[in-house]
């Protein structure tokens, strides 16, 4: 019968078993494609990218690998987008949670095929994962009080983060520099008053911290190199012609000695502006937009340094750092706050120079600059330090820490099995499953680095046997140790995000049954 | 066939370029209809009910939704059958009306169809079909009335509130934490509702979301959340006691719609200009300071300059905020919009105990809450979840029940869920069908095997055998005389929907049954499909 089509020509539509299959699989192969960054032996990928100019990026960084992906499959762009949100929310384990994602769907891949119903799945799952987070509940350590031991809590936290980065080698160096660095906001999330700056040359180890603030621009010439004492005003106006903001205005002339009378007071317009900033009493300007030749000359004169072209982000830092106020209008010197900083020189760092602030009078913000080799490994330094920082700045916020080294994948996998045996019903497979699925991330670590899981993991299981036992993968001597030991460490909170986002995304894929793909958009031929 | 002759016997030709469409008559073309139509019942079918599933939709652009919801499902379907087409707009207009049951008027009007189909191959003639179907449809109506219970609420008594957003939101993927997602829903439409007239303005409950957290962080706020930051970054980042400048003026020199120019041809037109300009701004800036206000919200940009003077006067101000959310503002702070600095006057100022920003996450994401305000009519449900998918989701789960909310609202009976009440209304009509003489009591029977459809998908959808799941319960009713005996998709352990506490709202049922009816006579009433051929 010519019933006709229900869709448009190139419409899909997948049902039942065949959809469930297109997303599993789906899901899974990004699964896997992250599956070997995991962990301390984890190694990176490199993308290029379809663009112009096909520029690589190498990095371990799940967040990052997956934001470069074209995918199609609608599965799979759900664990994408959770890597992301978890980049978003903690920073870090963006990895682990698209891992854990693909291993829980892998279980339920299993359960399905022998006719459990998706949503008993679902609905066990849920219960593990509830039981889940209250064994790492039970398990936290909080050293909020204890400053000392805060501190190196954080600093453990910082060496495990950064111990499956690039930056592995002087991972020492750079916990420092990030705790410093956190510590120094005094609790608030605010990321940005850390401004990290990045110069090819010199090695990873030449990084450094610096407690002021440094800015990637050149002084204008003729203008003082060294000020100490300085008074800033940090301004976002534009110094070449103020604009005519009167709608409708144009300027009309009838001869050429017009426009010259014109030209002048334009100039004259000017110089009163510059008059008026330099009546603030400061001797440095530092301004969003361009700054023309002929207010430069002007402040060169005065003595004022100016520095023009700031970004914004700099500008917003630059005025928190100094205590400053962002001025875009100049008559009342007496009320606009200036910043103050003690000392204004340039500096080099490599072959540039750049302005360095110090002695500044809010100690939140701070710089770091990075050194490397190359700009891909430059890049790649920076995310992994700004895995750190967040992971930092989170746990100033949430002190409570655990163990890492696949140790809260064991606990959680004990509490989860023991909650499966008293659980009646097939909900107890599903619960099985989601411990099994836990288990499988020390499982990758040890893999990824080249040991015997099947060995290790049987020892580890045994040894958590135990009451309170403290034992997880050492991927370095190849063998089960003790955390508390080691040192190695990890945020609650990123824990509990990716058992929770991991466990939605799951659930989320597990209840679709049909797949309907519509007819993609035309793109209009140009010719 | 297109061809007639006029008087003369000269031919002439009622449908032009006759070999390039495709033309369907008679039976056919009613076969074709139906079977579109079925199709498009049967895409919905499996995610009916608590246990139903979830379908993964893909838009042009590649987009990816996730969803449970008929309305949406069929939306985001792009059919291209004008038949499937007019199922879609049935679960439309049943969501502009009822805002739920989107997915079981559809199922409905397949089964309806799905009956005809087997009526008109008896030789029926459709219309009498149609006539049936509409007197049965009104047999079901009135026996809805029948069985449906008068439920007393108040502002302090909304345990029966909850339990029916509880029922609409169990077949979500929210259903993890659906009694906290019922209570919001529940608190916000009681916030806004304006009990003497039951009647509830949805617009005045606003439904944000953002990425990060967990659903259990889903929170209902007594004010207004705007997804925007102060303009300028070292303004305070909390207001108390605020009051609300609420202006749709740019902080700009004024703008006069017609056209006109200013000449500047001298050096002092050159100065004068500018000094006007920088007055302008001051003015505007010192009449929002002298009416008291100490939070500008504005609709437009304004100028760095600008910017600055009202950073420097302390003055905070927040700029692109919506029209929408504007309105909101206004109605919560009891403010009212200016559009003109010279309006301004204290009494216009909106008020609010708290404004704040707030900041989430690693990303540099802000958000403005306006709390406590003058006037608490207005609300904002804010929701957290792990994906972009799941917090598309919930908004539209919320939707649902706050719809169902409202309905309550504006009629307190409630019908039981759970099939129950199709069951019920399926024996009502098969009984009164006997009663009609002629071809119609054939319709009649059919539409009560059409209503067993939907306890019939529950059940599948449930891993319960169906026919034998459907006919137990349809005995238990007629044995009992009890018409809250439904499908047990939970596996409680009791089919009375009483103690399951799963209702629904008479209105929403009553409505499925109408439009379902409707579209599927219309359909019925088709016997020709002409289509341009491709191409």
């Amino acid at each position: 019968m010519a019933t006709g089509s229900l869709f448009k020509d190139e419409a899909t539509e997948e049902k039942g078993e065949r959809a469930r299959m297109a997303s599993f699989i789906g899901a899974m192969a990004i699964a896997d494609l992250v599956k070997t960054t995991l962990g301390p032996k984890g190694m990176d990928k490199i993308l290029q990218s379809t663009g112009r100019g096909h520029s690589v990026t190498v990095t371990n960084d799940g967040a990052t690998i997956l934001k470069s992906l074209h995918i199609d499959n609608p599965a799979a762009k759900v664990l994408v987008d959770i890597s992301k949100v978890q980049d978003d929310e903690v920073g870090d384990g963006t990895t682990s949670v698209v891992v854990l994602a693909g291993e829980l769907l892998r279980e339920a891949e299993k359960l399905v095929n022998v006719k459990i119903h998706p949503m008993t799945i679902i609905s066990g799952y849920r219960m593990a994962a509830e039981c889940a987070r209250n064994a790492l509940l039970e398990k936290v350590v909080d050293n909020k009080l204890d400053a000392e031991k805060f501190k190196d809590d954080l600093m453990k936290i910082a060496m495990t983060t950064l111990s499956s980065k690039i930056l592995s080698q002087d991972k020492e160096h750079f916990a420092k520099l990030a705790v410093d660095a956190v510590m120094r906001l005094k609790g608030s999330t605010n990321l940005e008053s850390i401004q990290i700056i990045k110069k090819p040359g010199g090695s990873l180890t030449d990084s450094f911290l610096d407690e002021g603030f440094i800015l990637d621009k050149k002084i204008g010439v003729g203008q003082p190199k060294r000020i100490e004492n300085a008074k800033i005003l940090v301004a976002n106006t534009a110094m070449d012609t103020d604009k005519v903001k009167i709608y409708g205005a144009r300027v009309r002339v009838d001869s050429m000695a017009k426009v010259a009378e014109i030209e002048v007071a334009e100039k004259e317009k000017m110089r009163e502006k510059v008059q008026k900033i330099i009546n603030h009493g400061i001797n440095c300007f530092v301004n969003r937009q361009l700054i023309y030749n002929f207010p430069e000359e002007l402040f060169a004169d005065a003595g004022v340094l100016a520095i023009e072209h700031a970004d914004f982000d700099g500008i917003e830092r630059l005025g928190l750092v100094t205590g400053g106020e962002i001025a875009s209008t100049f008559d009342n010197p007496e009320s606009v706050k200036l910043g103050h900083c003690k000392l204004i020189e340039e500096i080099m760092i490599g072959e540039d120079k750049l302005i360095h602030f110090s002695g500044v009078a809010m100690g939140q913000a701070c710089t770091i600059v990075l050194r490397g080799a190359s700009p891909h490994m430059l890049d790649e330094a920076e995310r992994s330090l700004h895995d750190a920082l967040c992971v930092l700045s989170q746990t100033v916020n949430d002190s409570r820490v655990l163990f890492g080294g696949g140790w809260p994948e064991m606990v959680m996998a004990k509490a989860v099995d023991e909650l499966a045996r008293k659980t009646p019903g097939k909900r107890s497979h599903a619960i099985e499953a989601f411990s099994r699925a836990l288990i499988a991330i020390p499982t990758t670590i040890a893999d990824n680095a080249g040991l015997d899981s099947a060995e290790l993991i049987a020892q580890l299981r045994a040894e958590h046997h135990k009451e309170g036992s403290t034992a997880g993968i050492d991927v370095i001597s190849g063998s089960v140790g003790d955390m508390s030991e080691l040192g190695i460490s990890e945020a609650f909170k990123v824990k509990q995000a990716v058992l929770l986002s991991a466990t939605e995304a799951a659930e989320m894929i597990l209840r679709v049954d049909e797949i309907i793909t519509c007819a993609p958009r035309r793109r209009e031929d140009r010719m | 066939m297109a061809l007639a002759f006029d008087e003369f016997g000269r031919q002439f030709i009622i449908i032009r370029e006759q070999d390039q469409k495709s033309r369907l008559r008679g039976l056919d073309a009613q076969k074709s209809n139906i079977s579109a139509g079925k199709a498009v019942a049967r895409i919905l079918r499996t995610s009916l009910g608590p246990k139903g599933m979830d379908k993964i939709l893909q838009s042009p652009d590649g987009e990816v939704t996730i969803t449970n919801d008929g309305a949406t499902i069929l939306e985001q379907m792009d059919v291209d059958n004008q038949i499937a087409k007019l199922m879609v707009e049935l679960s439309r207009s049943q969501d502009y009306e009822i805002g739920d049951g989107t997915t079981g008027v559809v199922v409905m009007a397949g089964a309806l169809l799905e009956q005809a189909e087997k009526l008109l191959e008896r030789g029926i003639h459709p219309i009498r079909v149609a006539e049936g179907y509409e007197l049965a449809s009104r047999i079901a109506f009135e026996h809805l009335e029948h069985i449906a219970h008068k439920y007393e609420f108040g502002e302090t008594n909304v345990e029966s509130l909850i339990q029916t957003c509880m029922t609409t939101l169990s077949s979500k993927i929210v259903n993890r934490c659906k009694r906290s997602m019922a209570e919001i829903a529940v608190k916000a439409v009681l916030a806004v509702a304006d009990l003497e007239r039951k009647d509830v303005n949805l617009d005045l409950i606003k439904v944000e979301g953002k990425v990060g957290g967990k659903l259990e962080d889903t929170e209902l706020i007594y004010g207004i959340m705007v997804d925007k930051d102060m303009s300028h970054p070292q303004m305070p980042k909390q207001i108390e006691d605020a009051k609300i400048a609420i202006l749709t003026c740019p902080f700009e020199p004024p703008k006069p719609k017609t056209k006109h120019k200013v000449d500047i041809d001298s050096v002092e037109k050159f100065q004068t200009l500018r000094q006007q300009e920088q007055k302008y701004f001051d003015d505007m800036v010192q009449k929002c300071k002298d009416v008291g206000a100490t939070l500008v919200i504005c609709q437009w940009g304004f100028d760095d300059e600008a910017n600055h003077l009202l950073m420097h006067r302390n003055l905070p101000a927040v700029r692109w905020v919506g029209g929408v959310e504007l309105e909101l503002i206004a109605i919560a702070t009891g403010g009212r919009i200016v559009p003109r600095f010279q309006e301004l006057t204290p009494e216009k100022l909106g008020k609010a105990g708290l404004v704040r920003e707030k900041a989430f996450g690693t990303t540099k994401d802000r958000m403005i809450y306006i709390e406590h305000c003058a006037n608490s009519r207005a609300v904002t449900i804010f929701i957290r979840g792990g994906n972009k998918m799941m917090i598309e989701e919930t908004k539209r789960s919320l939707h649902d029940a706050l719809c169902v909310a409202r309905n309550l609202i504006r009629n307190n009976s409630i019908v039981y869920g759970g099939g129950s009440a199709e069951i019920s209304c399926s024996l009502a009509v098969e009984a009164a069908a006997d009663k009609y003489p002629g071809v119609e009591q054939y319709a009649i029977r059919a539409f009560a095997d059409a209503l067993d459809a939907i306890p019939m998908a529950l059940a599948e959808n449930s891993g319960l055998q169906p026919i034998e799941t459907l006919s137990a319960v349809k005995a238990q009713q007629i044995k009992e005389n009890n018409p809250c005996c439904g499908i047990d998709c939970n596996d409680v352990g009791t089919n009375d929907m009483r103690e399951q506490n799963v209702f629904e709202t008479l209105i929403g049922k009553q409505q499925q049954i109408l439009l379902s009816t409707q579209v599927v006579k219309m359909i019925l009433k088709i016997d020709d499909v002409i289509s341009p051929s491709e191409y």
